[in-house]
This record gives C-alpha cells, structure tokens and sequence, in this order.
C-alpha cells in the first residue's frame, strides 16, 4: 500500500435518487475509500455482516479485509489501536457498534484522542473518525438507545457532530474523514432509515456550522440529530395554530455554531432546546446558557429545555415517554408568557 | 477475503502454547559469570563490543537519573519517577531496536528515551510542569510518555499493524510495569497484537510495585509472562537485572516481529529502589533490607564485573565513561536550573488542527488579562 492522498476526488455528481441514512453513510465511507487508500475501516461485525445496521455494506467485498475488517469485540481496543494507526499516517473511521458500548474506550477517547495534538504542541493529530450510533427510538432493549453526546461534547479536543438527514449524513462524514482533527460522528439510529433525494456526491454546509432548516419569526427551535424530525414536525403543528417557528440544525455540538443560532435567537427572541438526552447536566445545559449569555438582551422568555426526564433510558415499550414529542415541545412553549 | 476474519498478512502457524520458563533466563549471574545450559534458554551472550556498548549506555542513564532525581529533590522538577536499579530492562529492551522503530514509553522510561538520543531538556519538560510533552515524537519515533497505565500498549499495537498493512518493517516496543498487566487495555493490547500478529514487543518491567501494592496482590499468575501464553504468543520470564539477556531476547523478539512472526511478551524481573516519585514514602510499605538485597544484584556492577573479568573494560575507558556520564549530569543540571520561557497563549494553540471561535475568544480574553497584569507583551496575533 502507498500512502497517497487523492483530495476531493468526489466523482461527477448523479442523477438524485432516494437514499436512506444507511445508504448515504455507506456510499460516503465508499467514497472515502476509494478517494484515499489511507482510510481503513474496523470495529466489530463491520466486514462480512456489513455492520449491525448495515453501514458498512458490502465494503469488504469491494475493498478486502486489510482496508475493513472485523476487529476483536473490545471497544478501547479499538480506539487505542486506531490512535496508533493514525499516528502512521492512516485515517481510520471505527466503528462503536451502539453508544451505550464506547463507555469501555472512554479512557482512550479522554485521555488520549482528544489530548494527543495538545500535549505534542500540534506535531501528532489524530485524523480519525469514530462512529457512534446514537440515542433511542429504535425499540432497543437496554444499552442500546443511549444519548452520549455531552461527554464528548464536554471534552476539549473532540469534534462532535450528529447529522440528521441522509444527505448531510454523507457531506458531514466525508469532511469528518478529511478533517485532521479526530471527530466524533454521532448516528441518529430512529434516522437510519429517512429518505431523501440525493445527488452523490453531495457537499452540503461545512460540518462545523449549524443550519437554519425550517424559517420562522415567533420562536427558535435548536435540535440535533433525532429531534430535528421532531421540531420540523411541532413547527408544522404549530404553523397551522398561526405560530412562526424557525427550526435550527445544530448539526455540529462542538464547536457550538454561536453565529448561526444567535441570529435566529435575535430574530425570534424566544428559544428552546431539543434533546432526547437526560435534562440534567445534558447537551442542552451548555445551549441555554451560551444563547442567554450572549443573547440575553434579545431574549423575551427564558430559553427552555425539552428533554429527556433524569432517569435511565427506558425500555422498548415505555420509552415512547421518554422522547421529546410535537405535542411536548408546543406545550412547553405555551408555558412562557406570551403577551409579555 | 478470509472466511475467518484473520488478516491475509497472516503467517500461518500455530498459537504458541509453551509455558515461559520457571525461573527466569539469564546470561550473567549475580557474580558476573557468565551461564551456560538450560538456564540460558538458548540465547547467546551478545559480544563484548555490544556489552561494552550496553554498559556504557547505563552507567550514562544512572548518572542521569540521580542527577534528576537530586534536582526534583531541589524543587527543579514537579515530580520524577526514576528508573534507579532498571538500567537492564530499559537500556537492553531499547538497544535493541533500530532507528526506524518506534517506542511507546510509560513515565519511568525518561532513561530509555535518553537512550533514544532525546536531549534532557525535552524529556524532562513534563516532569518540569512545562508542557505535557517536550520533544519530537516523529523524528526519535518515541510516543509521548504516557500516564494512564497500559494505555499505550493499544498505541504501539495500531501503530504495528499500520506499518504492517504498508509493509514497512518497522517494529513497535511498549514498556509497562508489573501493576499495569492488570489493566484492561493490557489484555486488549496483547489481545489484538495476537489476533493481528502485529510487530509489537510488550516489556513488563515487574520491579515488584504497583506504588505500593505488591506484585502479590496484582496476579494469581505464577509469572507475569505465563500470560502470554493465553494469547497464543511466545512469552519469555527473564532476569531483568542481566542486561544481556534483556538484549539478547528482547533483540530475538524484535527481529521476530520484523520478520512477520507476530508479537511477543517479555517480563523482566528487576526492582525499583527508589521511591514511585518524590512524594511517595515507601518505608510505609516495604522493608529497608529488601531494598538493600536488591542493591545487591544490582544490574551495572552485575556486568561491570564480566567485562572486568574479560579485560574488556580498561581504566581508561571507564574514565572516559564516567567523564561521559558527568559531562551529561552538568549539562542537565544547567538546562534544568536555567527557567524556560512559557507563553501562557499558547495554551490555545495546539488543541485543535481547524481554529475555533470559541478559542480565538477566550484567547484573547487570557492575552487582555496578562496586559493588564502587565506580565505579557500584548500579542499581535
């Protein structure tokens, strides 16, 4: 093997045909594959199975198992070694087989990936990717529908970002393989299998920015990942109640996209968070606190939460309970005061 | 594509399933003599001109080590783990690679790094509060000392198996003390390293304590190199106050790996006379006369007095030895009483490869707080 770098040797774009989550994400680590012989692939169940949901489909077959193959079943394992191959000059994208089992590398991800560039005064970098299917939705049993995203997100040094549709799915996760920094890729698993007309290669915002998907003047709704189905669906509820609700993609929670999400905020004057996340200490903490610090004065109402209750992800047939729903989101908003 | 998932770099041979020897390999006895038969577990004595090389290269790395352990003593260094009385183990395991090859160090190994041919003030600019990490990592192909036990074992594994998949001949060689065989990653480590057959060499310097626990208390194993054969790779008990064995067969166990015949488990049975650190007390923990037992196979006289019985080591030259030692133990002690410049700026300025808003502000507040101070020149960045 040589280690050459072919950049943004994205092939001409095709004819838009329906890809789901699943299939955006495969043909993006395809595409990564083929563009830079650097990229390898491993985690667990990724070769022959194509991976748990499949995301790795058919990689194998086309590109051989010393550029994806299955490793053993140990999650710091596998991001030590990465951190390893990486320092050689190789762009691994791993694979944490469901968020609830990356807490093994946890050590590796803290101590290590997010602090090696730091510590070595920028000689080392880490360009490698891990991905982790995230939070719930999917009628998993127990310790498979965990919201992970505020650990890393608290740590210096990783990128994280979660996107919430098939064509930033492949955008992001292509620029999250280029990029030399070591970046967290979060996978809504409920969106795995959402739709939507895509030309690839697709290039869609860059993945540090957030993104105004749905333009409104009353209220701002800032979601990631899973919940932003859910906000585009409570803005259109509450359109037909005469109530204006712009919906924010964060799509990248660290770096927080202040810019994007302050000139809504300043817009609309009122906004809240979504999350499926536990409230407590969540994702969402850091959100309301940066939109009132540096919007406080355009701000009309509190900047609420709506999240996930402070208690253990529930099983398949009560979680339903759990998750932020239309119905959930418009009632929170009726608790600020309106005429104010 | 393998029906089995096993890398078509594979060498097909079976798993190793010989139990490492009882009693720990050793070339050179206590007195010096030199050992011949079982005892040697077939390894040769290296030449004279390579002892003679090894020696000089302890007797450098223990005038450093008191040099610096003084100098933390003096308040120079936030803390030191020395490597006082593993001179064998460090210098054999690290002599025995090449340029190319890459060492994963832990925080005890600053004398294999030394070894390596990094200047004292770049290893020990951690230890001095400095930075977390002082020199170079890609030019001495020597990772950043790590802190979290076993950790980067998993380093040197990946790094191994990249070189492999490039099919660059590079061996990668981790130390790790006795406590941190009972880390998860350590199994990960020997695990994958198996599985992969990745060129790594893991050196288990058991010095007898974790801080304070004794081996006793990590292992139910009646060695620390038993292990490696549960991961189906060649696990080798060796004396590690005999620097030429610890050459001899970390140097075989290099040479293995290069060639494609996978990893390999070597412990070195030795023991840390001073404390973990400066802070430590281990009057707490251990007898005063056990240490002095081990004063007593104390590595460098162990082939001091071999090559002194072989007439290889001259007045002369062990003059020019010492001199060498002294000059290194000077210019240390200089760089580390001299108070290197720090840019507190700079904090911001390695996290992250693509610049961050977040960062830009918050440098900039640091850099409005230091003018007011009047303690930083306002920066122009």
């Amino acid at each position: 093997m040589t280690a050459t770098a072919t950049k943004d040797a994205r092939p001409e774009a095709s004819a838009p045909t329906q890809l789901t989550m699943a299939g955006a994400l495969n043909a993006a680590l395809r595409d990564a594959m083929t563009a830079d012989d650097r990229v390898i692939v491993y985690g667990e169940d990724v070769g022959p199975l194509g991976g748990v949901f499949r995301i790795t489909d058919g990689l194998q077959a086309e590109f051989g198992d010393e550029r994806i193959w299955d490793s053993p079943l140990a999650e710091s394992g596998i991001i030590g070694t990465a951190i390893g191959m990486a320092m050689y000059g190789m762009r691994p994208v791993v694979e944490m087989q469901f968020d609830a089992f990356s807490y093994p590398a946890f050590e590796q991800m803290v101590s290590h990936v997010a602090k090696m560039r730091n510590r070595t005064k920028g000689r080392v970098t880490l360009p490698m990717v891990v991905r982790i299917p995230c939070a719930g939705a999917i009628g998993g049993v127990e310790h498979h529908s965990d919201s992970s995203e505020s650990y890393w997100a608290s740590t210096p040094g990783l990128t994280v970002v979660m996107p919430s549709n098939p064509a930033d799915a492949y955008s992001m996760l292509r620029e999250a393989i280029e990029s030399d920094d070591p970046v967290v890729f979060m996978e809504p698993k409920s969106r795995y299998w959402s739709k939507a007309p895509i030309a690839l290669p697709v290039t869609t915002a860059p993945m540090d920015r957030a993104e105004v998907v749905r333009t409104g003047d009353d209220v701002t709704l800032l979601a990631y990942g899973p919940t932003v189905r859910t906000a585009l669906d409570a803005a259109e509820a509450a359109a037909a109640e005469g109530l204006s609700i712009e919906v924010v993609d964060l799509r990248s929670l660290s770096p927080f996209d202040d810019e994007t999400v302050g000139a809504s905020v300043r817009k609309t004057s009122r906004a809240a968070v979504i999350h499926e996340a536990a409230q407590f200490g969540g994702y969402g903490a850091e959100v309301a606190a940066r939109v009132t610090e540096r919007n406080f004065h355009h701000l009309a109402a509190p900047v609420l939460r709506i999240a996930g209750f402070d208690i253990p992800y529930p099983s398949p047939k009560l979680e339903e309970h759990q998750l932020p729903t239309p119905d959930r989101i418009l009632a929170a908003l009726d608790t600020w005061e309106w005429d104010a | 594509m393998s029906h089995h998932g096993c890398m078509s770099l594979n060498v097909e041979h079976a798993p190793t399933r010989t139990l490492p020897s009882e009693k720990p390999l050793r070339l050179l006895d206590n007195a010096g003599h030199a050992v011949t038969g079982h005892a040697t577990g077939g390894f040769s004595l290296p030449d004279t001109e390579t002892l003679l090389g090894l020696y000089r290269k302890m007797v450098v790395a223990r005038r450093f080590d008191v040099q610096v352990t003084a100098l933390t003593k003096q308040g120079r260094l936030a803390t030191y783990p020395s490597a006082y009385g593993q001179e064998a183990c460090e210098i054999g395991a690290v002599a025995s690679l090449d340029r190319v090859d890459w060492l994963f160090p832990t925080y005890r190994d600053s004398i294999a790094l030394l070894t390596r041919g990094i200047a004292p003030a770049d290893i020990l600019q951690s230890f001095r509060g400095d930075w977390h990490n002082g020199y170079d990592q890609n030019e001495f192909r020597t990772a950043a000392q790590a802190t979290p036990l076993a950790t980067q074992a998993l380093h040197a594994v990946g790094l191994a198996h990249a070189a492999r998949l490039r099919r660059d001949p590079i061996v990668a060689l981790t130390f790790l003390g006795d406590g941190a065989t009972s880390e998860g990653d350590a199994h990960e480590a020997f695990n994958f390293a198996a599985v992969w057959q990745t060129p790594t060499v893991f050196v288990v310097q058991n010095n007898q304590f974790a801080i304070s626990v004794p081996l006793e208390r990590q292992t139910r194993a009646a060695t620390l190199a038993d292990k490696a054969v549960g991961y189906g790779m060649p696990g080798f008990h060796v004396d590690g106050n005999d620097v030429a064995a610890m050459y001899a067969i970390t140097h075989a166990a290099v040479e293995r790996a290069r060639a494609g015949g996978g990893p390999t488990l070597i412990e070195g049975v030795t023991y840390r006379i001073e404390p973990h650190t400066n802070s430590d007390d281990p009057s707490r923990y251990r007898a005063a006369r056990d240490v002095e037992h081990w004063k007593r196979r104390d590595p460098i006289e162990r082939l001091e007095k071999y090559l002194v019985s072989e007439g290889a080591l001259t007045e002369t030259l062990r003059a020019e030895i010492t001199d060498e030692a002294e000059e290194l133990a000077a210019a240390t002690r200089e760089v580390m009483t001299a108070e290197a410049e720090l840019d507190p700026l700079e904090l911001f300025d390695h996290v992250y490869a693509r610049p961050r808003a977040a960062l830009a502000e918050q440098r900039a507040a640091l850099a409005a707080e230091l003018a007011a101070a009047g303690t930083h020149q306002e920066d122009a960045r």
